[in-house]
């Protein structure tokens, strides 16, 4: 029961990575019909906007400090970032430790901005060109935009931690009456899992309840109609290549905490995602977001020691066996609708 | 000439003069000049040329014929590897039967994974291929490690049988051979203050690569080649007339999954050693880009794009700063360094932004690919560059427009 739970816990984390890519990457579908292979590139940049604030925050400046002596008996050089300096010694050291959750406010607006630049400098051009053009030339912009990353911050994986008050782990195990120890799971991955809701319920709640979203959901039904009642609808869909744009951005942001930030961490997310948004059913959002916490969740309990013992190396397949197996026998995923992509 | 038109068995003729010259024509510059370091007829690279034009030929084969955009390819070239490799650790250094394994293993592979796959079509199929190749890469690196000795890749030992071979005197390694000439011996001719190699490794390839051009232009020029096209071009129409696409669709998958794994084996037989890495959906990309580049559905594209990246990749590797530097010193001091500057981002490191770049362009200017535009200049120096318009056209309504359809059902 125990270790249920424990893997149970495991699997939100990344499903709610899974789920927030994968809800962008099906918003654009459904919206443009455009299938990005750039989506998990902005995940990635997402991420390094982290990097970036908390780089940024932690310049710093050297001084003497007489009274110190380093190791060689010279007087030792003290750094002593700026933002400490200017804000006081207490405040600025809170700036630098919630570098990340800040990260998520200097996103928001980069991430808007890079995906309205995709949108109409280059994604517009393929709207009527066929899906294999659409999927070659976003695989050549997340080419390019990962060795751009690559030549900014290098190769090397960047650790970037959260904030102090998040290091330790909830023990789980204790609260619930079984043993202690048994059930620890870090705060920050709790807190991960809480914003994806809290993301993806305002995602919904936007399309649900406001006009704007309304709007959005008539034009992804019929594109034509909307048009003709004279809507300007491709300036909503390009808002909306923003927002999804956005909401990978700062799942980006948010999990550089759990895995350090590396050139490359958007494509590994990208081709899972891809395979979830096609379990969860091509256009739809809800299929998208259940299925990503669904293969998140079979991901960690098929890495369980039981289950690998009777099915070695399950762990590392699973996520495409149930694909495979889904795309065979409900070709319209969990939740697709009909006549989305069906050729 | 071997049931080719007469245009056909031209081309063929220029395309093998052309192979056997390579190692001439890749020299063109003279040793020690400063431009030498832009030849590329060094045997590593002019065997990867001929290998990965197979490759991009046969992945040509499923893709610019039937437009089924496989994602997954690079599966068959890392199972042909390694089903190479293990034939020349259990029976002979020969190269002939290690390629014959790795073609028939990667056949059954791709037939396997064909008959899934093909259920669906369009992006489901690309995704199908993508999870079933990612599938195997993380199944070699985990599972399958008594068979693919995981991360640190097949490689040959002292103590593997070789039962045809008999045991080896030394404390080195077999080399590849060919009958027992050996891939890696090669015959340098210096002239005209040049040196060529001519190598047993590539002309072997270059043997291996003629012969799969030939069967693809008579597959290309077949009833089958034609049924094909039929698939890429009207699924529907083709079905309402008491045509089944599947067995046609499958059957050139499989023999694009051949293809692969040939090249794969070549790989293993200039190299003997295997990795997972070749399986990765990077290497399956780049097979991909070679194809597009060159022109999707065209005889020469593939070869023709795999020639060319392969050589890039070669040459761009090779320019750092100071080469840079060398060639820019006539600039004055600061515009200089923001040429080298901007030039350094695409050379040397930076290979793969150059590679991203140039294929965002071909996609969206060029989507014919470089055979398109050799065609495009040809016209236009033929024709001048007089003005058309549609008017021009006899009969513009019924032009073909590029294809709407990946594999439109």
């Amino acid at each position: 029961m125990e270790t249920i739970l424990l893997q149970l816990l495991n699997g939100l984390d990344k499903g709610s990575a899974y789920a927030l890519i994968a809800l962008g990457l099906t918003l654009i579908f459904g919206t443009l019909g455009v299938v990005n292979f750039a989506h998990g590139a902005i995940f990635m940049i997402g991420a390094f906007c982290a990097v970036t604030l908390s780089k940024l925050l932690n310049l710093s400046f050297e001084t003497i400090d007489p009274e110190k002596l380093d190791f060689l008996g010279n007087p030792a050089k003290v750094k002593t970032p700026y933002v400490e300096a200017w804000f006081g010694p207490e405040f600025g050291h809170a700036l630098i430790d919630w570098s990340v959750p800040l990260a998520i406010l200097f996103s928001i607006p980069i991430m808007i901005a890079v995906g309205f630049a995709m949108e109409r400098g280059l994604i517009k051009h393929f709207y009527k060109r066929p899906h294999a053009d659409q999927i070659l030339v976003t695989f050549g912009l997340a080419i390019v935009l990962q060795e751009i990353i690559k030549y900014f911050y290098g190769a090397n994986p960047i650790s970037t931690p959260a904030p102090d008050a998040f290091k330790g782990s909830f023990d789980f195990g204790a609260m619930l009456g079984f043993d202690p120890n048994m059930i620890i799971y870090p705060y920050w991955r709790l807190i991960y899992f809480g914003f994806a809701a809290v993301v993806i319920g305002a995602v919904f709640s936007f399309l649900q309840f406001t006009t704007f979203g309304m709007v959005v959901r008539a034009g992804m039904a019929d594109r034509e109609t909307v048009g003709l009642l004279g809507i300007n609808i491709d300036r909503r869909f390009t808002i909306m290549f923003g927002l999804a744009s956005a909401v990978a951005g700062v799942a980006g942001v948010m999990y550089a905490p759990i895995l350090s930030p590396n050139y490359h961490m958007g494509m590994d997310f990208l081709v899972l995602c891809f395979v979830v948004v096609v379990v969860g059913g091509m256009g739809s959002l809800p299929g998208a977001v259940a299925a990503g916490f669904l293969l998140g969740i079979l991901e960690s309990f098929s890495s369980m020691n039981a289950v690998k013992s009777v099915l070695p190396g399950i762990d590392q397949i699973i996520i495409y066996v149930v694909a495979i197996v889904i795309l065979l026998t409900r070709p319209r995923g969990l939740m697709g609708k009909k006549g989305v992509m069906e050729d | 000439m071997f049931g080719l038109n007469k245009k056909d068995s031209s081309f063929l003729l220029i395309v093998i003069a052309l192979t056997i010259a390579t190692p001439i024509l890749l020299q063109p510059f003279a040793e020690g000049s400063e431009l030498a370091q832009f030849n590329g007829g060094y045997p590593d690279l002019m065997q990867k040329i001929a290998i990965f034009g197979i490759f991009a030929v046969g992945f040509n084969i499923l893709f610019g014929l039937t437009g089924y955009l496989s994602f997954g390819h690079a599966a068959f070239l890392g199972i042909g590897s390694y089903a190479a490799v293990w034939m020349m650790k259990l029976l002979t250094m020969n190269v002939i039967p290690a390629i014959l394994l790795a073609m028939l293993v990667s056949g059954l592979f791709a037939a396997a994974i064909g008959y899934v796959s093909l259920r669906r079509s369009g992006i489901y199929f690309s995704i199908l291929t993508l999870a079933f190749a990612q599938m195997s890469y993380k199944m070699a690196y985990s599972v399958l490690t008594p068979l693919t000795n995981g991360e640190t890749g097949l490689q040959l030992a002292l103590d593997d049988p070789r039962i045809l071979d008999g045991a080896v005197e030394g404390s080195s390694l077999p080399v590849t051979n060919i009958f027992g000439l050996a891939m890696n011996s090669s015959y340098k001719l210096e002239a005209l203050g040049r040196v060529f190699t001519f190598n047993v490794g590539y002309y072997f390839c270059a043997f291996i690569a003629i012969l799969a051009f030939y069967v693809a232009i008579r597959l290309f020029r077949s009833p089958f080649g034609m049924m094909l096209r039929a698939v890429k071009s009207n699924q529907q129409r083709m079905t309402y007339t008491g045509l089944d696409p599947k067995p046609y669709t499958l059957a050139a998958f499989v023999i694009s999954g051949m293809y692969a794994g040939l090249a794969g084996g070549l790989l293993a037989a200039m190299d003997p050693l295997a990795g997972a890495d070749r399986m990765l959906w990077t290497a399956s990309g780049e097979v991909v880009i070679m194809t597009i580049l060159g022109g999707a559905g065209t005889l020469m594209g593939p070869v023709l794009g795999a020639g060319v990246i392969k050589y890039l990749e070669n040459i761009f590797s090779k320019i750092n700063e100071s080469v840079l530097h060398g060639w820019f010193h006539w600039l004055p001091d600061g515009v200089e360094d923001v040429v080298i500057w901007i030039f350094a981002r695409f050379t040397g490191e930076g290979w793969h932004l150059t590679l991203g770049v140039t294929f965002m362009l071909v996609v969206t200017f060029l989507p014919g690919g470089l055979i398109e535009g050799l065609r495009r200049l040809s016209k236009r120096i033929k024709h001048g560059s007089q003005k058309r318009d549609k008017y021009d056209d006899p009969d513009p309504e019924h032009r073909p427009g590029p294809g709407k359809r990946v594999a439109g059902e």
